[in-house]
């Protein structure tokens, strides 16, 4: 063990994990502090001295501590965790809400374009006259989808576009004396972030309850409409993956009682250039450019989540947007009037824009109402393949961009909906999404997204045909556990959360603070 | 259309499987008013080439960093990203997999997570950080929310020299509030945060380097706020500074946010970054975001999976301690990478480069008629007071070729006493040939 210039020791990997172990390819990498020590470094810099520092006496005394890799190392340990996820790329991921569609390469390319990757976001506006006109070509794509009067782009994710949906409307209501509104309305269906998001701004949330068929009751609405309700957050295509059939009825309701009409747009996939939200009476609406517009998840993140707006909420949207001005386009950066200001430092995900508008070029109009189309047909071949052998919750009517199960297949055979989804790993898929929405009993809900060929399709219906009649069958062996062959079998979240580990420590000081 | 997998053969295969007539037949909740009612006038599908040319004739009206002098800072630095780092986010299993929801097929995420959660606390000297928030500017907005929680206090008050997108941000996310306190901007450096800390404060936020470029005395803020029971806040727009300045954490910070777009990312006109966000250990369960934690699987195996999610909007709806639904989880890996291959030895490296350009480029300035250097003390930013407005100069030096810094009047408009004010930033890219031409140029047009 060398020491560095402080007396501390170097070598940081001294575990049991400091070589690989695993098999064949599936490679059990230690950690990053395992591997790395703080003298390695796969950057070659000059070692600069400074004669008479300007850090006012703050320097650094701390340990940094940052274990380093060489490059061949680091290429190699990033290489092999990324051999423990499962990808688009590598198999269906049929996860519902989520849309995991196919990710382009061209988009990639195009968002690594210096004049789009390398410009800063406080240049001189005469400098970036290209990077605002793609906002503006990418703001006319999204206003003409949905046939609304505005859009604001800068929102990092759908939640966040949610919450600047709900700020754009109690500005306005406010603007209007209508400040006292203090209700939201948001069935039991809705995503988690829209209770979230209403709860942020301070609303009393609401619940609607769902009809026998997974929709919303116009009639329910309006018993729960009054002068103290500010909107309603409504997903359409909802989340059980129907479409709203009182949606415009919904709407006249809610703008009747004085309050606005958010839709979570998380699902617009379905609908693209086939139906517009704002025929629909809507309001304000996100969008998620990762889902929809097929910018990558990139294992969580980042997103980007442009909210459209109503000609009622326009004047309340965020800064920073583009204009025409006498010398170009430029950016309007400051707040006027009633508006709400900004949300964001600087521009939104620039990047995300990049990847959305060459994913829209790519499809034109036509593209994208065939490819909502497709995604439609894809969730309703699911659905007519595996009705017979699983339990449809909501009868024979047409679904749209999801199919959704229900428990009741499984009953008396002792095996779960998280075991059922676990067995799907292991036949190479991975599972749909589990108990969501609440009001389906351990719900299974399907997205197969317009990427999936018609081979794939029939594969996985074959799968899980196979896997319900095996739990029929008396085998919930296989399915409570599994999996076997991932790279773990089921982790103990339990355990991770009662005395939580969140960062490598070494061994000796982990026994340290055991004594 | 090269995306869509299906032919026309297919498509009526499945319908009939369906049995359904025709795609329409799928879409029948639709009100009829509404379904197929308009022509978008949208372009249509359009082959690669195509696309391509149209999106390099935009990128092609703008003017990258690389193609001239550049010292606009403020907030995103230009620094290098190893190629490594930008191979290695490409590949399929780190682009194109979702949050890792299901952990058995998700260990890569999950433990490059982990993994970035120990680098941002040691970065910051803090116990424990979260898996990264959607940006600095947001990140402030949560911790904000954050110490009130904690402290059951409203008061929140926020330094001059706080990012003013920073404090705007803030502004909007406590609408209306009249328990938020704004100091003005302080392009001196002067701190006068310390007089405004009571009994009802929750919270006060100290950004440093500050927005001007000027080293904060985090030391008697901590000391200050904790003396009346506030929790002290600290920003750092640019990560790299901790390679020579001391951590947050060794100064009794309680939340530490930062900008993490310096390490790994580029500078995107602006987004994505990526939000870091660490704190003390007794504080977490009112920290936002995600978190990874170690476990063990069945066979007793070392394994990661996100965790105290009872925090989070998917499980506590309404009662959430945000609505935030995902991280920024591709710029945290970026980040990851590239501090990997950084190391001790080279981020400490890379921050003494940046320091050393910064000295230099103070130097140059300070030998310019017209030019005042306001800062004793910097990292790599300063801020200029120059001899004619400061808006209409930088767009001059633009036409000629140079991105001189961020004028703060496009920050703050309403405030004249900045209207002269340039802030700059140099980092290990900024040459002596950079220094030279920015400086002729400033001379030329000053004199």
């Amino acid at each position: 063990m060398s020491m560095n210039n402080q007396g501390r020791p170097t070598g940081i990997g001294t575990s049991s994990f400091a070589s690989s172990t695993g098999s064949a390819l599936l490679p059990n990498e230690p950690l990053l502090f395992e591997i790395g020590d703080t003298e390695h470094s796969g950057v070659d810099l000059p070692d600069v001295t400074i004669s008479g520092s300007r850090l006012g006496g703050f320097e650094r005394r701390m340990p940094l501590d940052l274990a380093g890799l060489t490059e061949p190392e680091a290429m190699r340990h990033y290489v092999r965790l990324s051999r423990l996820n499962h990808s688009i790329d590598s198999g269906m991921y049929p996860l519902g809400s989520c849309t995991m569609k196919h990710n382009p390469r061209l988009n990639e390319k195009m968002a690594r374009l210096p004049g789009f990757a390398d410009i800063h976001p406080l240049q001189p506006a005469s400098t970036v006259q290209g990077a605002l006109e793609l906002m503006e070509q990418l703001s006319h794509w999204l206003m003409t989808l949905t046939n609304t009067a505005a859009v604001a782009l800068t929102p990092k994710a759908g939640a966040h576009g949610e919450l600047l949906g709900m700020m754009a409307i109690k500005a306005a209501q406010e603007a209007a004396g209508q400040g006292h509104r203090r209700i939201v309305l948001v069935p039991e269906s809705a995503h988690g972030t829209n209770p979230a998001t209403a709860a942020f701004l301070g609303y009393t949330v609401k619940a609607i309850p769902a009809r026998s068929d997974g929709t919303v009751d116009v009639q329910a609405v309006r018993d729960a409409l009054s002068p103290e309700v500010a909107a309603i957050m409504l997903t359409n295509p909802n989340t059980c993956g129907l479409f709203e059939p009182d949606v415009i009825e919904i709407a006249e309701a809610v703008h009747e009682a004085g309050a606005f009409f958010y839709c979570d747009g998380a699902n617009f996939n379905a609908i693209m250039g086939v139906v517009r939200p704002g025929d629909l009476g809507i309001d304000a609406m996100h969008i998620n450019l990762h889902k929809t517009f097929s910018t990558p998840h990139g294992g969580g993140g980042p997103g980007a989540g442009p909210v459209v707006l109503s000609q009622a909420l326009a004047p309340f949207a965020p800064v920073p947007f583009v204009r025409k001005g006498a010398k170009g386009l430029e950016l309007v950066e400051h707040a006027q009037g009633e508006a709400l200001g900004r949300i964001t430092a600087f521009q939104g995900q620039m990047g995300m824009y990049v990847r959305a508008l060459t994913y829209m070029l790519s499809h034109g109009g036509d593209g994208l109402a065939q490819a909502a189309q497709d995604a439609v047909l894809n969730a309703n071949y699911i659905k007519a393949r595996l009705a017979h052998a699983f339990s449809v919750p909501f009868g024979d009517c047409p679904t749209m961009h999801e199919a959704l199960f229900d428990d009741s297949f499984l009953a008396g055979t002792g095996v779960t909906t998280l075991d059922f989804a676990k067995a799907l790993i292991d036949e190479g898929f991975h599972p749909m999404t589990m108990y969501f929405p609440l009001v389906v009993h351990g719900a299974m809900l399907i997205e197969p997204t317009e990427s999936e060929s018609k081979q794939t399709l029939d594969h996985f219906c074959a799968v899980m045909e196979e896997l319900a009649a095996d739990a029929k069958a008396g085998n919930a062996e296989r399915f409570t556990s599994a999996p076997l062959k991932a790279p773990r079998r089921r982790l103990d979240e339990t355990r991770a959360a009662r005395s939580p580990i969140l960062k490598w420590e070494r061994p000796e000081e982990t026994l340290k603070a055991a004594e | 259309m090269r995306y869509l997998p299906h032919s026309d053969h297919e498509r009526a295969e499945m319908l009939g499987v369906i049995g359904a007539a025709d795609i329409d037949s799928l879409f029948s909740a639709v009100p009829k008013r509404a379904l197929k009612s308009f022509d978008l006038g949208l372009p249509a599908h359009s082959p690669e080439f195509l696309v391509e040319a149209h999106m390099r004739a935009l990128a092609g009206k703008n003017r990258a960093g690389a193609d001239g002098p550049f010292f606009v800072g403020a907030g995103a630095y230009r620094h290098h990203v190893p190629a490594t780092v930008d191979h290695l986010i490409q590949r399929s299993e780190w682009l194109t997999a979702y949050t890792p929801y299901q952990p058995e097929i998700s260990q890569g995420t999950l433990q490059m997570l982990f993994e970035f959660q120990t680098q941002v606390a040691k970065l910051t000297g803090m116990d424990v950080a979260n898996a990264s928030l959607y940006d600095g500017s947001t990140g402030t907005a949560e911790a904000v929310l954050m110490a009130r929680r904690l402290t059951k206090r409203n008061k929140i008050v926020l330094s001059g020299g706080l990012h003013p997108h920073y404090r705007d941000v803030v502004k909007a996310y406590l609408k209306d509030d009249t328990d938020l306190q704004c100091l003005s901007a302080s392009p001196e450096g002067q701190g006068d945060i310390l007089d405004h800390i009571d009994e009802q404060t929750a919270a006060i936020v100290i950004q440093t380097p500050d927005f001007y470029g000027h080293l904060r005395n985090l030391k008697t803020a901590a000391d200050a706020a904790h003396a009346k029971g506030a929790l002290l806040i600290v920003v750092i727009t640019e990560i790299v500074s901790l390679g020579l300045i001391e951590a947050p954490g060794a100064y009794g910070a309680d939340i530490v946010v930062a900008e993490g777009q310096s390490i790994g990312n580029a500078l995107n006109f602006g987004g994505p970054y990526l939000g870091l966000m660490a704190t003390r250990k007794e504080f977490i369960r009112q920290m936002p975001g995600r978190l990874c934690g170690e476990t063990v699987d069945a066979e007793g195996q070392r394994g990661f999976v996100l965790t105290l999610s009872t925090r989070e909007q998917h499980i506590r709806r309404e009662k959430a301690t945000s609505n935030i639904c995902t991280n920024s989880g591709l710029c945290a890996l970026a980040f990851s990478i590239h501090m990997a291959l950084l190391g001790e030895a080279g981020f400490t490296r890379l921050a003494r480069l940046n320091h050393a350009r910064a000295c230099k480029l103070a130097d140059a300035l300070a030998a310019v008629g017209g030019v005042d250097v306001l800062n004793k003390s910097f990292f790599n930013e300063m801020t200029i007071r120059t001899s004619q407005p400061a808006a209409a100069l930088v767009e001059r030096l633009a036409a000629r070729g140079i991105l001189a810094g961020v004028p703060v009047s496009r920050l703050e408009p309403d405030d004249p006493s900045v209207a002269n004010l340039i802030v700059l930033a140099a980092t290990e890219l900024t040459t002596d040939a950079d220094i030279a031409a920015l400086c002729a140029a400033l001379a030329e047009e000053l004199a």
